[in-house]
């Protein structure tokens, strides 16, 4: 592992891209301008195949494609809104419908660049992402998460988007695609926390006697493993850093056949129009741990309805 | 070798089993000399071996009126000149826009428009890393297709990688809705090595795509309307 203590995700992810470019020759890495800086190791070691193709998000993508039409594993990166949003149809056409594999990794989730305003925000590109079939979603929580994850990933002939944030949790868990963590089990609610809001989560949970489940991938999800988390008549709350109800196919897809109730907590879908900083937006919104804790102290007072 | 006037005539009576798309017939044939140049021409392309690591690559990148194209690739022995009878139909391989995973021979899965110019870009780029200097990428593009503002990154982004490997064809059939002053000189001022062709001359064409040194190649070859 490369990762730098006290590293952000950003950083982790750049050191990690940087040895499987130096590591595997057929690793390919093609920026946008953003993060450049972090780079100039791999640009020195083989220009050839670390591109920076300018301020041109399609052409980021596209280029990328080239590189897994020729076998490459591409690696591409810009911030989340012009990584998964702005060159959408790249991803979906270029890569999803052409049967390519690639990682794409924004940085700056939802609302991290608050103060940039809405133009810096992307709290939909996941619920993007989950519509182009193949592609492989994942939201480490972690700085140490974001590299074990990349590794996993960057040679699965898959198109994967990897979300990482300017939030984190308090610490790195054991993570993999696909693999739904377990850390307390109780006898309410099943709450799912995705990627960074895991630790606020658990801290919103103090004293509540519910289960609580830390999800990283979201697609592939750990189906089997919410199954069999979740008892007859499941009561699950995800917990989501993106717009609340993303994740609701793929928690429905898990339980279909269970008559089950599904809460959902997360950025609501509406364009944030204050500035400031991330954890003040998550107040503004609910997400931070008094927001948390009073959404889930109050869905699990009600009461489970009828099948 | 070239094949004989002949063989473009049997390419032609091959289109017309590839029926049902009108309103993209024009886009087939506007560029079916040029891709027979190409094909019979320029590019070294085994049919037996479709994906050889040694084989130039040719992205269609406007994918419309594929006909053409396939009608050329099945009188080349890609695939089987019956399958051109069933084009478009349930359970057939080749659609009005083509998919790189049903087509031997086709690279890139294309339609919607100002996405093989970028594509062409990276397997230069690739082409290069891999260290085959010897291939070349040939992508054909439209002149209505050059509204779209991805193409204009790649045609940024080609010079400036010093593709010499890579040729831009431009079908300039007078199809775009916004009138242009001359291909020739934006391609130019750009950094392309730019050459004009009359888009029905065989040998003209043959000319003009031979390769150039140091700057990627654009051919802007005019087919006017009333020509097509």
């Amino acid at each position: 592992m490369v990762s730098v203590p006290g590293a952000s995700m950003r950083e982790s992810f750049a050191a990690a891209a940087t040895e499987l470019f130096i590591g595997h020759d057929r690793v390919a890495i093609v920026l946008a301008e953003i993060s450049a800086q972090y780079f100039e190791r791999a640009v020195a070691h083989d220009r050839s195949r670390a591109v920076n193709v300018g301020i041109a998000e399609a052409a980021m993508v596209g280029v990328a494609a080239g590189f897994a039409m020729e076998g490459f594993h591409p690696i591409a990166h810009s911030l989340g809104p012009f990584m998964a949003e702005r060159p959408f149809e790249q991803l979906k056409l270029d890569f999803g419908y052409q049967g390519l594999g690639g990682t794409f990794v924004g940085s700056g989730a939802s609302y991290d660049y608050a103060s940039e305003g809405a133009t810096h925000h992307a709290a939909g590109d996941v619920g993007a992402m989950l519509t182009i079939p193949r592609m492989q979603v994942l939201s480490p929580g972690h700085g140490t998460e974001v590299e074990s994850l990349l590794r996993a990933t960057f040679d699965n002939a898959a198109p994967t988007y990897v979300r990482t944030s300017l939030a984190t949790n308090d610490e790195p868990h054991d993570v993999a695609p696909g693999r739904l963590e377990v850390l307390r089990r109780g006898s309410g609610a099943t709450v799912v926390t995705f990627g960074p809001t895991l630790s606020r989560t658990v801290a919103a949970s103090e004293g509540s006697d519910v289960t609580i489940a830390y999800a990283t991938s979201v697609a592939p999800f750990d189906d089997e493993g919410l199954r069999a988390l979740v008892g007859d008549r499941p009561h699950v709350i995800a917990v989501e850093p993106w717009y609340e109800g993303t994740t609701a196919p793929v928690l429905t897809r898990a339980l279909g056949d269970l008559p089950t109730r599904y809460s959902f907590i997360g950025v609501p879908r509406r364009f944030v129009h204050e500035y400031g900083t991330w954890p003040e937006i998550d107040a503004d919104v609910g997400l931070d741990v008094a927001g948390i804790r009073s959404r889930i102290a109050a869905l699990s007072l009600t009461e489970h309805p009828s099948p | 070798m070239h094949a004989t006037a002949g063989g473009l005539e049997h390419v032609r009576a091959l289109m017309s089993h590839a029926t049902g798309d009108e309103k993209h017939e024009e886009s087939s044939t506007s560029t079916v000399d040029a891709l027979w140049v190409l094909y019979d021409r320029v590019l070294h392309i085994d049919p037996a071996r479709p994906d050889a690591e040694d084989r130039d690559r040719f992205i269609l990148s406007k994918g419309h009126g594929p006909v053409a194209h396939y009608a050329i690739l099945a009188a080349k022995g890609f695939f089987p000149t019956e399958w051109l009878d069933g084009f478009m139909e349930h359970g057939s391989r080749l659609g009005s826009h083509p998919d790189r995973t049903l087509v031997p021979g086709v690279e890139a899965s294309t339609g919607s428009l100002g996405h093989g110019l970028s594509m062409a870009v990276g397997v230069a780029q690739a082409l290069r890393a891999k260290g085959l200097r010897d291939q070349r990428v040939v992508v054909l593009c439209g002149d209505g297709e050059l509204n779209e503002g991805s193409n204009w990154e790649a045609i940024a982004l080609a010079p400036h990688l010093s593709l010499a490997n890579l040729t831009l064809l431009l079908i300039d059939n007078h199809s775009s809705s916004i009138v242009t002053d001359s291909w020739t000189d934006k391609l130019d001022s750009f950094g392309w090595s730019v050459r004009e062709v009359d888009g029905h001359d065989l040998d003209g064409l043959e000319r003009a795509l031979a390769p150039v040194q140091d700057v990627p190649l654009a051919v802007v070859a005019d087919v006017p309307e009333g020509e097509w």
